[in-house]
């Protein structure tokens, strides 16, 4: 065979193998983008599983602020029916907020601050939310790889090929991620 | 990242075959010496180091655990514990490594195993009193990152072959002491030569073990400490909560570590102190397994 056939075949074989390299690396993103969805599906669904008892527990001592109870119960079920990921973020900030005035509203109770069951239920709720936040994190991180090598060329042609789609971030309010100044002991 | 984690493969390739090397020869010397044949003390020792490479691959883990006396706790006896460490790992995107507590009062961690799926991450009882809930995830993250770049692999590895190292050197120079001192002395002229060699490699083994500790602590490198530092923060979002929880750790630097010793001090968050107020000679900084912590707590400030 003469030499420009080899080369020919050589190039051809080259661009293939950069083809699947690409190829596979976009199955891969989309895989962890969503697992990160499914991770932060989780977190919501145990942070939904918690407000039922938090009011319990806080009813028992402040019965009379009914309209923070409603607040926080309303936004849970509008979060459990939300779909579209932009949908899902609106409905959780509602729910973070009403979770904060709950809390805020406990704060004036030292009786409920001092019940061990509502310490507990505190700390799972703090825990849950930090780790929605770091869900969160994790999953704008990959939708970021995923939509720069979408976007870019010339995966971007492989991407559209097989039909490979962007994906949304996910923008909530950081319900404790804010650092604060106050030093909590222990 | 993925460079450093290749390279790490690397580095384990290079660590475990030096060792067999240098058990290959005291095996072949001790052959000679006590069967007549260094043939049968190089297979042997070949074979020991073989199993032992096997042995720290798959229950190194567990070894370290057992020598830091580590005991696992359940999400229920450590609630704020587990859930620090279950958030940083979905930041992390890797599976939640299984938590251990140490009872030491020196505030101080460690994460060991030998890939993310079999890791885990242990603190002692003295970081819990001390820290919280952001200087407590300040660490975590800076666990997990060493977890993530498989710095956990080597470490646990070099940790179980330096202990075998030591120990075969010790077992040499004392049965040298007991066997050859006493009872070669009398009889056995020819026995003179093959004392001295025993003696002179059984020296230099000695001496060697501690070296080849410090060659492998610059393998697990001060370098890959800050790195664990930066990543640990990139993860958290907040480097200032390590810094502060490094700040507290220099500040109770005088507490002694019981079950701390050279096979392990390179695994831990902060070089443990053995005996109370030790301070730091310039070879011993020169040769520390970890950078300065005002060093860290600066570089963490400048984030």
């Amino acid at each position: 065979m003469p030499l420009w056939v080899w080369i020919v075949v050589i190039l051809v074989a080259l661009l293939l193998l950069g083809a699947v390299l690409v190829y596979n690396r976009l199955v891969a993103l989309r895989a962890r983008v969503n697992n990160g969805w499914s991770q932060i599906d989780v977190q919501l669904r145990r942070r939904y599983d918690l407000i039922p008892n938090l009011v319990k527990t806080v009813q028992g001592y402040a019965s009379h602020e009914r309209e923070v109870f409603e607040n926080v119960t309303q936004a849970r079920s509008r979060a459990i029916d939300a779909n579209a990921v932009p949908d899902q973020a609106d409905a959780e900030n509602q729910v973070t907020r009403g979770l904060r005035q709950l809390m805020a509203v406990a704060e004036n109770y030292p009786e409920l601050k001092a019940n061990e069951n509502f310490l507990a239920l505190q700390e799972e709720l703090t825990g849950t939310e930090s780790k929605i936040a770091f869900a969160r994190q994790f999953y704008n991180d990959q939708v970021m790889r995923l939509n720069t090598l979408i976007g870019s060329f010339p995966s971007n042609v492989i991407a559209r090929t097989f039909g490979f789609q962007t994906r949304e971030f996910f923008d909530i309010e950081d319900p404790v991620r804010a650092p604060s100044e106050v030093d909590f002991p222990g | 990242m993925y460079e450093q984690i290749a390279s790490n493969k690397r580095k384990t390739f290079l660590l475990i075959f030096g060792a067999i090397l240098l058990l290959g020869a005291v095996g072949y010397v001790l052959g000679l010496f006590y069967a007549n044949s260094g043939l049968v003390g190089l297979v042997g020792a070949v074979a020991l180091a073989l199993v032992m490479s096997l042995v720290s691959f798959f229950s190194g883990d567990r070894i370290v655990l057992a020598s830091t006396r580590a005991k696992e706790v359940t999400p229920q006896e450590q609630p704020r514990l587990h859930n620090i460490v279950e958030g940083l790992s979905i930041a992390a995107g890797i599976p939640k490594p299984r938590v251990y507590l140490v009872p030491e009062q020196a505030p101080n961690a460690f994460a060991t195993g030998r890939n993310p799926e079999h890791s885990s991450i242990a603190v002692t009882e003295g970081l819990l009193a001390t820290m919280n809930r952001v200087e407590l995830e300040g660490v975590i993250g800076h666990e997990l990152s060493h977890v993530v770049d498989r710095d956990i692999l080597v470490g646990t590895i070099v940790a179980t072959l330096i202990g075998a190292v030591v120990l075969i050197s010790e077992f040499f120079m004392r049965s040298w002491w007991w066997g050859g001192f006493r009872g070669r002395r009398g009889g056995d002229s020819g026995g003179g030569g093959a004392e001295a060699i025993v003696f002179a490699v059984g020296l230099v083994l000695l001496v060697l073990a501690p070296i080849i500790g410090q060659i492998v602590r610059l393998a697990v490198s001060r370098q890959r400490e800050f790195l664990a530092d930066a990543q640990g923060a990139m993860l958290t979002r907040y480097p200032p909560g390590l810094a502060s929880a490094l700040r507290k750790i220099a500040a109770s630097s005088g507490i002694p570590m019981r079950s701390a010793n050279n096979a392990t001090a390179h695994l831990w968050l902060n070089q443990p102190s053995r005996v109370q107020g030790e301070g730091m000679g310039p070879l011993e900084k020169l040769f520390s397994t970890h950078p300065p912590i005002e060093e860290r707590i600066r570089r963490l400030e400048e984030m």
